[in-house]
């Protein structure tokens, strides 16, 4: 039993979840904060991978990440190699494909602490970046925790997007679900049964410990 | 320049605020109005809050905001202590977290207030431990009143800091506020649309009225100007400030000073000297047309009529001055007709009896 792919996805999972909440806290905080159409033309955007068939998503990743996309060329001339069918691509996939996950609890967190804390505290002369650090984020901290929990299980699960830009490089790219995939192609079911039930006792364990997290905050996180 | 000066034009969406005002550094401005009639929205433009379209606002000679010369002071520099009518504790913090919030971030060198005191003075020491969520309301605006004292503010800003509690806790709090305002020395502007918390805190009254001032001025001259919306608001009643001059043991009285003479009322334990502020509500004032004998109230006066103004249908409100001060009489139709009350006549005045408010 080869046990490369479970670690290949947390890995992966871990280090796109970390990347995304650097890159969705100041997204949802401007999402959050601010009105008008540009807004709502990013708001829609930040969704889209939400409705897309994960193909589609996958199939543009790989046309920008190829050797003559846009995203390709420019990983290439600095001299990192190819993006498409690398580890860094699958990275930059997940993000995009966990996306809406990320955003969107934090965006709710952030609305829902409403102006007046943030003006009480800035009455009790803490600067903007004070303000975010000593009342956002401490506010916000159910949703930050929904955040990670939903972008993490998220990855761990994505199959349609890793089939188009990563393919199946062992250590690589070969993730779980592909592994998955390949034993059932292959007819090895007993390999298949073991992955396929270690999935699906970690998502019951991600969404029953956001159950007691909730509980103890006595507000919804989804 | 030691005063608060405020100048500014804001279009709000039913009416346009402006607003040019000189507020005394010392003691408690009231604010008054209905509500709507833009006293939250002044309160927030002076703590930067909400910017005006044009203006200035300035504190003892330093520029807040200047729409001429682009200066906008941000809200968390300009040290301006705000009590909001929720008090908004931050839930997260325990109540010492709270207090220490604002207190954290001044430095010590500008430190005037010492927290224990403070505290002490609020009488929330013992809550220091509990989480915000598990005190009272009148406690929680206590908390938030001492949160907000501890930063050493230039400028105290109450907006209806009572409207939330219940008139228990309301009567509750009123003290501690009067005690801030005499041992802490922090201007305060009080923001209301009581006339009760006017007259118990207020050493000088705005009235505010769709955004613009309509009356401004010392609360015992404005109280009794019958063309403010002020009259006919619940009981009609002049503010005296006295000091206090004596005290008789024998008969447990306390004399009180005034421009007009000396109030008697019942003995209250406090020292000599000490300024007072008593209510006299114009039920409780008689007049007749000659010096009284043998009559067993103990305050009679001598007074002018200044005049006489329409109150209900059977009754008139007249306006007294006594000495400097001016007080309200109500009185009968049928007796004006009688003793032919008007305008520069002199009359005696006999009160009743007097409260004291501060």
């Amino acid at each position: 039993m080869d046990y490369s792919p479970v670690w290949l996805t947390l890995k992966l999972a871990t280090i796109s979840t970390g990347l995304l909440l650097l890159l969705s806290v100041p997204l949802a905080w401007w999402l959050a904060r601010s009105g008008g159409w540009l807004k709502h033309l990013v708001s829609v955007v930040v969704t889209l991978p939400l409705v897309l068939p994960p193909t589609v998503l996958g199939f543009y990743l790989l046309v920008a990440m190829g050797v003559n996309g846009p995203l390709g060329k420019v990983y290439e001339q600095m001299g990192f190699g190819s993006l498409a069918f690398s580890f860094s691509g699958l990275i930059l996939g997940s993000m995009i494909y966990s996306l809406p996950f990320v955003v969107q609890p934090l965006q709710n967190a952030f609305a829902a602490i409403g102006r007046r804390p943030l003006e009480v505290a800035a009455t009790l002369c803490a600067s903007p970046i004070d303000r975010f650090f000593s009342i956002v984020i401490p506010l916000s901290g159910p949703g930050f925790l929904t955040a990670a929990t939903l972008g993490f299980a998220h990855t761990v699960g994505e199959f349609g997007v890793v089939l188009m830009i990563g393919g199946s490089i062992p250590g690589e790219t070969k993730v779980l679900s592909i592994a998955i995939y390949e034993h059932v192609e292959s007819l090895e079911y007993v390999q298949a049964h073991w992955l396929s039930a270690g999935m699906l006792l970690f998502s019951f364990c991600v969404l029953l410990l956001m159950q007691l997290l909730n509980r103890g905050n006595g507000k919804k996180l989804l | 320049m030691k005063s608060i000066h405020i100048d500014i034009k804001l279009a709000l969406s039913d009416f346009n605020l402006s607003l040019n005002l000189d507020l005394p550094v010392t003691g408690v401005s009231a604010v008054l109005g209905a509500s709507g009639s833009g006293k939250t929205t002044l309160l927030r433009c002076i703590a930067g809050l909400e910017v005006p379209e044009h203006g200035r606002l300035s504190v003892n000679g330093h520029v807040w905001f200047d729409s001429q010369s682009g200066i906008n002071v941000p809200a968390y520099k300009r040290r301006i202590a705000y009590v909001f009518q929720e008090p908004s504790l931050f839930p997260h913090l325990s109540v010492k977290k709270n207090i220490e919030y604002g207190l954290k971030r001044t430095a010590v060198k500008q430190r005037r207030f010492d927290q224990s005191m403070v505290t002490e003075i609020l009488e929330i020491t013992h809550l220091l431990m509990r989480s915000p969520n598990r005190l009272s309301g009148g406690e929680r605006q206590r908390v938030a009143i001492a949160r907000a004292i501890l930063i050493s503010p230039n400028l105290l800003l109450m907006d209806e800091p009572l409207a939330s509690l219940d008139s228990g806790s309301k009567q509750a709090i009123l003290p501690y506020i009067a005690r801030l305002r005499d041992e802490m020395k922090i201007p305060i502007i009080y923001v209301t649309h009581s006339l009760d918390e006017v007259i118990e805190l207020s050493d000088y009254l705005v009235l505010l009225e769709k955004g613009r001032v309509s009356a401004q001025g010392l609360p015992s001259e404005l109280l009794v100007q019958q063309s403010l919306p002020l009259a006919g608001k619940g009981d009609t009643a002049a503010i005296v400030d006295t000091t206090i001059e004596s005290h008789d043991i024998t008969f447990q009285l306390t004399y009180l000073r005034f421009s007009g003479g000396v109030i008697a009322i019942e003995h209250r334990d406090l020292p000599i000297g000490s300024k007072v502020r008593v209510v006299i509500k114009a039920r409780d004032v008689s007049l007749t047309l000659a010096r009284p004998e043998k009559t067993s109230i103990l305050n009679c006066f001598k007074a002018r009529i200044l005049g006489v103004d329409p109150d209900t249908e059977a009754q008139n409100i007249v306006r007294l001055k006594v000495g400097q001060t001016i007080l309200l009489a109500k009185v009968t139709l049928k007796s004006i007709r009688l003793l032919e009350l008007k305008a520069g006549l002199v009359v005696y005045v006999q009160v009743k009896s007097a409260a004291i408010m501060k």
